[in-house]
């Protein structure tokens, strides 16, 4: 039997990034995937026809340049094309236009609150110094502040320096900012409701938090820390959706000779005298490799992908504490032509950019008591982009593609599991919260694809539908991330190691897990460092 | 509420005229309004500012209306000097600081009555002046759309205006404000500028401005007036050697590096800080700068030869970088090759040497040039019909 250097489970972004770079490296890499098509949640599928369905993820932003230059990702297809700005319509038929340029931008919250206008520069220098501070750490290994090796101790002090760049104050502004609610920091800048909600969103998407839990400060910042093109916290469009990450990726480890094999359920890790030595499949079909490393998150690794008595008893039970709770849903939809929207011209820039309905960090923290009652939200937060106004390859011309992230949305209902009925329940909460803001919407709808975190598990192996494969929380972040003894890339067998968005620095397709993890992997095998250090001071 | 406008540049006031001016299409963003960098050749247009005059669209400038019991105590509590001093119709120049010295930004403070204040600034600061007027009565608006407002500026500045009507105008001395009575409103004057020349900035409420520029441009015609836009404009105020905030220095809201902001003392404004007034934000951590030394000194440097040193490093006679140009131009009526910079202390004492590293190209061809620079002690113009009362006509 053919025995490989390395088998990675899972095609997603960071699996295919992990195993692009140990292919690189000389290494000859198998990827298993489960579904018929790879890409994980980085996925694009034509599920009316003629139309493209960014299914999952559906923007860009956090993907580090690093990795997609020095893979090649341009030249393998992948283009992503920005978009400024996003639009909050509010119920009184007016709304907040967050447009791409400055003084738009000032006078537009002016025209809401003159004294909000004025406070939004300091919002955004204030965000962005953070920014620049978690930005050092996204392309390296978090050090283990227990450990006393030379490579943890020069870490550790690159992290105490990158803090004290911070000064005094910017220092204890961080600890603030790491451990606030985004509704208390939203607080602190602006009075207006409408600007706070269209602020906030960042603070909770992809996480079982409200606006005023603890925590989401920090979330905010995650999606403000990638870029477009050397453009910090800009987000844009992949061409063609979000699965032409993973297809370049792919195409990146293709050309290093690197071997992707879908239909490949992994059922098991096979693990002799204390380290791992392949895979098994569901059905029956084994692989050898003496590096095996996941994509999965760390729950569904560690709790479905071994014999738990291969496993030290410790890391089961981290493995099960793991806070991986899913909150969000996502709709598809075809559309016949573009919607128009109360308040904005037919065809406004606003509609190039992120869209939302809810108005007031009230109606946020309500949305998010529906999640904890085990509903979903009546009232729903909502990311809605139509990517079509940008990219030409989606839809027809003069048709659509709508793009819809929804939450609140629990991974199982108070009444039970989540039936085909209660699913195209949830789609008409939202459907219906968007009509109210674009008379012509329903009319328009041609196919609409509904997914709970039901479908997100069960369809694409998220735990729970938990789109960062672990919350975004302090206690789950850099050395804690996924949890202690395991935040180093390497699992707790020998040859086995984790390279998924449940490691640092999270998730969002920023490929950075997969890179730092093929860094290690590399290490150990005593193979030269091919993996691209950050940028600096950018 | 306003209704909703995706309109992407604003004019000013005065937009009809200066769409019609502009010849070459030269236009700029300044503050989301559409603002001419150039309206024929600003060559021409800088020459009308020391040799005519020029007139320059400043309504974008941001203005706020600061009125109340207070106003003054509360100014005094921003401002580093003391606006006690700063008598009804006069105007001053100052900065304000945050609680770590470093420059917000810096402007000008109109009296214009008892009680009643007009601050221009280049930075928005509605949200920090509303922070630090908590407990005192007083009332801070924004009128920056309310106000249209035009500089005249250069030699001849003055018989315009008295051509156009305004009586007495010559007595006006610099820093003072006058009004006069025009097209059935009232004209606000004051003897200031950006240029370091003899000039004047006129106010006036928004829907006189197309008569007031017209009257202007009337009047001016046989003395030569000329509008100007942001590209002459930058020339004078280099040679009048005038800091400009987000270029000269980072405004201290906007810093993103620990450190990149700048105090007074060390952007040559030592002399605007007050400390024996009592208390003002950014006090102590001045006091404290003032004892234990600054970290930068800002300079006005005469480079040798006649390439401006825009973007240059400034070294010492060793080649170590000590220090940057922030603005650079050459000078043509001070005749002197002038820069702006920041510069490590102790450097930028009289007796340093010091060398501007250039780099120009010529047919292609790159040239790196390590040129003398002179620390110069006053400006580089700094004409006395400037300062007289009454001016010449000419």
């Amino acid at each position: 039997m053919k025995k490989y250097d390395a088998i990675v489970i899972g095609a997603g972004h960071n699996g295919l990034c992990n195993a692009a770079y140990l292919a690189k490296s000389g290494l000859d890499v198998l990827v298993l995937e489960r579904n018929p098509y790879i890409g994980g949640a980085s996925v694009t599928r034509e599920l009316h026809p003629g139309w493209k369905y960014t299914n999952c993820s559906y923007v860009c932003s956090l993907l580090r340049p690093e990795i997609s230059r020095d893979l090649e990702l341009a030249r393998h297809g992948l283009q992503v094309i920005p978009y400024h700005g996003g639009v909050t319509f509010t119920r009184d038929g007016d709304h907040f236009g967050n447009y791409p340029d400055a003084e738009r931008v000032y006078r537009e919250i002016a025209r809401h609150s003159l004294r909000d206008a004025n406070a939004h520069d300091r919002f955004e220098t204030d965000v962005m110094k953070q920014t620049r501070l978690i930005r050092k750490f996204l392309m390296s290994t978090p050090p283990d502040p227990t450990s006393l090796r030379p490579r943890d101790l020069r870490g550790l002090l690159e992290f105490a320096s990158a803090f004290t760049e911070m000064g005094e104050e910017g220092l204890l502004d961080t600890i603030r900012f790491w451990t606030m609610s985004i509704g208390d920091f939203l607080d602190e800048y602006f009075e207006t409701d409408v600007i706070k909600a269209h602020m906030s969103g960042s603070g909770i998407i992809g996480t079982a938090l409200g606006v005023y839990s603890p925590g989401t400060a920090y979330v905010l910042l995650h999606h403000y820390m990638g870029e477009v093109d050397g453009s910090i916290g800009a987000w844009g469009f992949a061409r063609g959706g979000m699965g032409s990450v993973a297809d370049a990726l792919a195409a990146s480890f293709q050309s290093f000779g690197g071997e992707i094999v879908c239909d490949a359920d992994v059922h098991r890790v096979i693990v002799e005298r204390g380290r791992v030595r392949g895979v098994a499949l569901a059905n029956g079909r084994e692989y050898r490799a003496n590096v095996v490393v996941s994509n999965l998150d760390p729950k569904r690794t560690f709790l479905q992908c071994f014999d738990a008595g291969d496993l030290p008893a410790e890391v089961v039970r981290r493995a099960r504490n793991f806070k991986i709770r899913g909150s969000s849903g996502k709709l598809n939809i075809a559309l016949d032509g573009l919607p128009t929207f109360n308040g904005i011209a037919p065809e406004s820039p606003l509609m190039r950019n992120d869209m939302h309905c809810i108005d007031s960090l009230e109606r946020l923290e309500r949305a998010y008591d529906d999640w904890k009652a085990g509903t979903w939200s009546e009232d729903p937060y909502i990311d809605m982009l139509i990517p079509t106004t940008v990219d030409p390859s989606m839809a027809p011309p003069g048709k659509h593609m709508m793009t819809i992230f929804v939450q609140y949305c629990p991974p199982t209902l108070a009444s039970g599991p989540w039936t085909p009925e209660a699913r195209d329940a949830f789609g008409q909460t939202v459907i219906d919260q968007v009509a109210e803001h674009s008379p012509n919407f329903k009319d328009l709808i041609l196919d609409c694809e509904v997914r709970t975190p039901h479908e997100l598990e069960d369809e694409v192996g998220l735990t729970e539908g938990n789109i960062f494969h672990g919350e975004l929380t302090f206690d789950q972040l850099l050395f804690n991330r996924p949890f202690p003894g395991c935040a180093q890339y390497r699992g707790p067998l020998r040859g086995f190691y984790l390279c998924g968005s449940g490691t640092h620095p999270g998730g969002g397709v920023m490929a950075a897990p997969g890179a730092n993890a093929a860094r290690e992997i590399l290490m150990d095998l005593k193979r030269p460092d091919v993996i691209p250090a950050s940028y600096p001071d950018d | 509420m306003k209704p909703h406008s995706e309109v992407r540049l604003l004019d000013t006031p005065f937009g009809s005229r200066v769409r019609d001016a502009c010849e070459v299409h030269q236009w700029e963003d300044w503050k989301g309004y559409l603002t001419a960098a150039a309206y024929e050749d600003v060559e021409l247009e800088y020459f009308a500012v020391r040799n005519a005059t020029g007139v320059f669209d400043l309504s974008p400038m941001t203005k706020y209306r600061i009125t109340g019991p207070d106003a003054q105590a509360f100014l005094n509590r921003v401002m580093t000097r003391n606006v006690r001093r700063l008598a009804p119709g006069r105007v001053g120049y100052t900065v304000w600081c945050n609680d770590a010295g470093m420059v917000l930004d810096d402007g000008t403070l109109f009296h214009l009555a008892e009680g009643e204040y007009r601050l221009c600034a280049q930075e928005r600061c509605l949200d920090w002046l509303q922070w630090s007027a908590l407990g005192l009565d007083v009332a801070i608006a924004d009128e920056t759309a309310d106000v249209a407002a035009l500089a005249v500026q250069g030699p001849t500045s003055c018989a315009t205006l008295r051509a156009m009507g305004l009586d007495g105008l010559e007595r006006l001395k610099p820093f003072g404000i006058a009004r006069f009575p025009f097209d059935g409103g009232e004209l606000l004057v004051s003897r200031t500028g950006f240029t370091g020349d003899l000039g004047y900035e006129l106010w006036m409420a928004p829907d006189h401005a197309e008569a007031l520029w017209d009257s202007l441009f009337d009047a001016g015609r046989d003395r030569l007036i000329r509008p100007m836009g942001t590209a002459a404009l930058e020339l004078a105020r280099i040679e009048a050697g005038f800091i400009q905030a987000g270029v000269d220095f980072v405004p201290a809201e906007q810093v993103l590096r620990h450190g990149r902001g700048r105090s007074p003392f060390e952007l040559g404004l030592g002399w605007l800080v007050d400390f024996g007034k009592g208390h003002f934000t950014g006090r102590n951590a001045l006091l404290k700068e003032k004892e234990n030394g600054s970290r930068y000194r800002f300079v006005r440097l005469d480079v040798d030869g006649n390439k401006p040193a825009e973007e240059s490093f400034i070294l010492d006679k060793s080649a170590n970088v000590v220090g940057h140009v922030t603005s650079a131009a050459w000078c043509a009526s001070a005749k002197r090759n002038l820069a702006l910079a920041s510069l490590e202390m102790p450097w930028g004492r009289p007796e340093d040497d010091l060398f501007a590293e250039i780099y120009y190209s010529r047919e292609q061809r790159w040239t790196r040039l390590e040129t003398r620079c002179t620390v110069m002690r006053g400006p580089a113009w700094d004409p006395p019909r400037r300062r007289q009362t009454p001016p010449a006509d000419f």
